[in-house]
Order: C-alpha cells, then structure tokens, then sequence
C-alpha cells in the first residue's frame, strides 16, 4: 500500500474498461450466471468429497459389471427370457444374486451423490462469510441458487455418461456384437433418468441448505429424508396395509387388484421407488406394465420385448413424477432463498 | 443538497418487535468521505444492507447513486464496491484467483484481466503473497484483499463495514491514507462505518452518530462539536506561575469579555470557557494585568468528547424512560465483551 495515487492515475480514467465489440463477441462465456457455473465445476472436481465419492461408484460400476460379465453367456443364451438378446441391457442388469445390478446400486448411490454433492452449497458460503461479497457482485440472487444446481448435475451428468459409453465400449470390445438403436436410446435414457434422480436429492439437499445454517444440520436431515425412504417407508406403508386394509383371502378379484394398485401407488411416493420402477422398465424390454396384471390382460399377449417408444410411455409418470418433485424442491429453495436477508 | 448520490428517506427496519433503524434520512453528496459511527448494535450494518438491496426495509427507501436499492439492487451494486465487515475468501482457491473471480462476475474477464488483478494485488500489498491459498491469509491481509475485491470494479461508491477491524496500527493508517486518497483523486464517494472513533475522525468530511437505529446528529466534526458544546465550545485554560491574590476580581474582570461564558479559577490555573477562540485577547489581558504565564492550552471537543456526550444523554435518557434501557446496555456490554 504505497504511493496509491500513482497507481490509481489510470485505473479509473476507464482506460480498462472494455470496449463494446469485444464485449458482445465474449459475452455469452462472460455472463456472471457461466462465471458461476464454471467456478462451482471445478470447486466440485477438486474437492475429496466428489473424489471419494467418483471411487465409490466407479468401484460399484466394475463391480456390477464384473458380474454381468461372467453371468452373460449365460444371460443371453437362456431361451426363456423374451430380453436375451439385447446383449448390453443385459450388460447393466444380468446378476447371479451375489450383487445387486448396477441401476438398484444406484437408487441408493444416485441419492448419496446428490446430497452431498448439495447439502453445504449456501449455508457453507454463508459461513464463510463469501456470501454476502458475492451478492454485493452484481448478479442476480437466483443465478447462484441455479449455478448450485447446473453445476453438479453437469458433473453428474458427465459421470454416468461416461461410465455408460466405457461400458458399451468394453462390451463391443469383449464380445464383438454391434449394438442396437434400441439399445442406445434405452441406455441415453436411463442416464437421463440417473441424473435426473440425482437431481431430485441435489435440489433437496440445496433447499436444506437454504434452510439450516449448519452445513451438518441439513446434511443430517438429508441423509435422515433419505433413510426414511429408503428403509422406513416401506415398513410403514406395511403397516398400514396389515392394520386396515382387508384380508385378501376374502376378497373379489376385482377388489384385490384395486388394494395392489393402491399399495403400489403408496409406495411410488418414494422417488427411489420412482427411479426403480422407470429404471427396470426401460432396461428390461419385456416389463409390460408396472403393476398388477389380470389373466385378461395377459391373454393373447406374447413374451416379446416392447419398443422403445411403448417403454418410455410405461415410465412417464414416474419420469413426470420425479421432475415435479425436483422442480417443488427447487422451487421452495428459491422462494426462500429470493427474500432472506444476508448478513454474516 | 444537490448532487446526493446517496439519498435515505424514512428507512426503517423492523426484526420482529425490535426496531433496528429508525425513520433514517440521511443524504451524501457524491466525492464525500462520510462516516457511520455507533456502538455495536446500532444497526449500521443493517442501513448498509438496506442501501445494497439485500435486506428489505419495512418503510422508506433506499436510492443509491439514482436507483432504488430494493427494486433495481443489480443497478446498484453495478455502482458500488461494498465490502462487509467479516469478510470471507474462498480458503481452496488462491488470493489471485478469488478476485479474479470477482473480476469475472463484474463482466472484466475479456481483455488483460490477469494484469489487472495483479496490479491491484500490488497496489493493496499483497504483491507477494498473490498465489498464497487465503485460508494462510492473516485477518489483515484478507482486509486487504477484501479493498482490492472492491477496488477493481471501479465503482462510483465505496461502503466499508468496519474497515479498519483486524489491522495494525500502521496499516490502519495506509488504509485510510488510501481511501482519502482515493476519494479526493477519482471523486469516489466512500461510506464508512465504524466504532473506532479516531481512525474516523482522521478521514472523514463528515460523520453520522448512530445509535439504537437513529441517527443523532450529522455534520462535519465542528459543526458537530459546536451543536453539542454551544455553550462552551472552546475551553482555554491558562496556567499562572502565582496563584492570583484575588479570584473574584480576576473573574469578575475576565466575565466582561463578551465571548467568555463561565470562569473557575483553582490554584494557580485559570478555566475560561468561551464561545470562539479569544485565546490571544485573553493572554493579552494577562500579560497586560503582569500575570505571569507558564502554560496555556485551548481544549478542543474531539469525535471521542461529542460520541461519548451524545452516548451518555442517550443512555440517561433511555435509563430515565425505563423500559427500553436494555437494548442500549445489552449493546454497550457487547462493544466492551468484543
């Protein structure tokens, strides 16, 4: 700090500023929002906590795939199974029991990656007093709290693409067979639906954070959201079907069908059960329908995979179910976010 | 006033039942240097963020540099390089790359941004310590960065919460020595508030005292002094080298000067309380009256005299109303916990 007028003769004579051609020209990779979202991508490659979790899944992914390997022979030489021959969906899915398949990995790992890749996204910068500087910048406040959510679902997003594209590359390399259209939509398709039940427990994690302060409060209460679905909500949905629904043994057909498809309904309120349903749906063609069937419905139908097209319709209301749920969440988080005074 | 560049009529805060400003209106003139001063609690900060936009007054308005800080804050804050007073860096990234992020995020990452970063880096002292990650910065350095983060903006206005906490005396000084500076060379208009009664008066043209969300009185340091002290704004004691042989004539005597308004005379000192500076029609007269002079010392009524007055009518007036006496010690005891 010395001599400060010699050093401030230019500074503020605008010989810095920029001119306006280059400003347009440069402008789109300069707007504050793009400035944001490339900070936060490399703050997230950087940081121990995706490393760890990047191991973790990579390590899950050679696993399963471990496994479908050595059972795919016998996978895709099995006569009775309508799906035998997409070689590559069975790549994702075929099991011996000893692991679970990969996309079942991910109803768990997909909500994990997303909680903590969002559980201190405000309350940490708050903390840390960068915050408040950064909103004294002139950006609008909603571009940070989009930033937050753009970057890690871009990470994400980066991830299981590239970890679907090693798989269908290890597949062509091992066994030789050219993959099918089919086969690549439904793959594209089932990363879409990963990053996008990712970004369901992203945009919970971010509204937890918006509302605790301690970036361990909202991690807990995340994780603890996340318990509760994937453990508990199952036992209670039990519970109340043991205690008031009635006994099955005296029940019309008709009715029976009627208690599934509710039951079923109740348990759909679990994203993970969204993500599963939609999941095994568009990886195993044959999936007709994700509930109950009657022997009316099954008459005359053949054991042969659907098309693409009928699969996706099958999956779109979980698909619809789990983007409004994400959207609610970010929505809250916003609405929140938006008026909150900031100070340190 | 004419050129206010920023203008505050009616803010008020509510938080809860709690009344943190109370109907403020305060204009500053653009090129000023104006400080804020109250204890802790006194709801500068809250006034600040109100001018930012990012906290909404219950009434009133906030217009920063013409725009209304709570409708059009992007407009403002295009204008004003605001650094708060507990300021944080990113500790994973390096001091250059923190503000050059900033630097981005103001649309000045086209041209020769690294160098311009670096120059700033330099002009704030931390040339040095440049590629050093800011969780190894020391409280002071990171308050040094934090002037650079506003600096490189280039704005038309400056707040500053509290700049000068954490730094040592010296680089309090070159601090304030810079932001004086800085506002007489580019006409930056620079807000400052603070609890530190010296450091303001070194820079400040004019100061605001602020406590318990009400602005008491503004000005500069003399008019401040004279609306406080009318009765005595200057106060010249003379020290004699024999005690006088007789007070009441010496009193009586120096009573018929008009400016004079109240004379004590203890030992051999002589208090004379006047309303300007007769310093030298007084030491005339003593001389001319073979009173021998050892000392004569003229007392002036510093920022820390009219603080303390101002805080103790408060406090007495608050103790005498009774009820709301304890936000103003809660405070007090704040300042002197910190």
């Amino acid at each position: 700090m010395e001599s400060p007028a010699v050093y401030f003769k230019d500074l503020f004579s605008g010989r810095l500023r920029i001119k306006k051609a280059a400003r347009s020209e440069a402008a789109f990779y300069n707007r504050p929002f793009a400035v944001m979202v490339r900070k936060e991508v490399a703050d997230h490659i950087r940081s121990w906590r995706f490393i760890v979790l990047l191991i973790l899944i990579v390590l899950t992914f050679a696993g399963a795939m471990y496994v479908s390997l050595s059972n795919l022979k016998a996978a895709v030489s099995n006569e009775n199974d309508p799906d035998h021959l997409f070689l590559y969906l069975k790549l994702l899915t075929a099991t011996d029991g000893s692991l679970p398949p990969f996309h079942i990995f991910m109803s768990f790992l997909g909500a994990l990656l997303g909680i903590s890749l969002g559980f201190d996204a405000i309350n940490a910068e708050r903390n840390n007093g960068t915050l408040i500087r950064l909103l004294a910048q002139p950006v609008y406040r909603d571009n940070l709290l989009l930033a937050k959510f753009v970057s890690a679902l871009i990470i994400v997003a980066a991830l299981f693409l590239s970890l679907s594209l090693l798989m269908i590359g290890g597949g062509l390399v091992i066994t030789g067979v050219p993959i099918e259209t089919a086969e690549v939509f439904r793959i594209l398709s089932f990363v879409i639906l990963t990053v996008l039940y990712v970004g369901f427990w992203l945009s919970l994690a971010i509204l937890l954070s918006v509302k605790f302060k301690q970036a361990t409060t909202s991690a807990l209460t995340a994780i603890g959201i996340w318990l509760f679905f994937t453990v508990f909500y199952r036992i209670i949905v039990n519970m109340i079907v043991r205690s008031f629904f009635p006994d099955p043994n005296l029940l019309a057909q008709d009715d029976i069908l009627f208690y599934n498809n509710l039951i079923l309904d109740l348990l759909r309120l679990a994203p993970s059960q969204l993500y599963t349903d939609a999941t095994t749906t568009l990886l195993m063609p044959s999936v007709r329908s994700l509930g109950p069937l009657t022997m009316e419905q099954m008459a005359g139908a053949i054991p042969s995979p659907l098309p693409f097209r009928e699969s996706v319709l099958i999956v779109w209301p979980q698909v619809s179910g789990l983007l409004a749920s994400t959207a609610a969440c970010f929505a809250l988080a916003y609405f929140w976010f938006m008026r909150r005074e900031i100070r340190t | 006033m004419e050129n206010a560049i920023i203008e505050l009529e009616g803010l008020t805060k509510f938080y809860g039942s709690l009344k943190a400003v109370d109907n403020l209106h305060l204009k500053i003139k653009a090129g000023e240097v104006f400080g804020l001063l109250g204890p802790n609690g006194a709801g500068k900060t809250t006034t600040i963020l109100m001018m930012l936009g990012l906290t909404e007054p219950s009434a009133g308005t906030a217009k920063v540099c013409g725009f209304n800080a709570t409708r059009d804050p992007i407009s403002v804050k295009r204008k004003v390089g605001y650094m708060p007073d507990n300021v944080g860096f990113y500790d994973n990234m390096t001091a250059f790359e923190n503000l050059l992020y900033i630097a981005r995020l103001n649309g000045l990452g086209i041209d020769n941004v690294h160098d311009r970063v670096q120059e700033m880096m330099e002009l704030v002292g931390l040339g040095a310590a440049m590629h050093k990650k800011t969780s190894a910065y020391s409280r002071g350095m990171k308050q040094r960065l934090g002037l650079a983060d506003v600096l490189i903006r280039q704005p038309e206005v400056i707040i500053l919460d509290e700049p000068t906490l954490g730094i040592d005396p010296t680089g309090v000084k070159e601090f304030l020595q810079l932001i004086r500076e800085l506002s007489r060379q580019q006409g930056i208009t620079v807000l400052l508030s603070s609890h530190h009664l010296h450091q303001v008066q070194q820079v400040c043209d004019r100061v605001g005292i602020f406590v318990g969300g009400k602005l008491l009185a503004e000005g500069n340091i003399h008019q401040l002094s004279q609306n406080l002290f009318s009765e005595e704004s200057c106060l010249v004691t003379i020290t004699l080298a024999d005690t006088p042989p007789d007070t009441a004539e010496l009193e009586s005597m120096l009573s018929e000067i008009g400016a004079v308004r109240k004379v004590t005379v203890s030992g051999n000192g002589v208090d004379i309380s006047c309303v300007e500076n007769i310093t030298p029609e007084l030491v005339r007269l003593f001389v001319e009256k073979g009173f021998g002079i050892t000392g004569v010392y003229r007392k002036e009524y510093g920022l820390e005299e009219i603080y303390q007055q101002y805080f103790d009518n408060n406090l007495t007036e608050n103790v005498s109303h009774g009820k709301s006496s304890g936000l103003f010690q809660r405070s007090f005891f704040r300042k002197t916990a910190n």
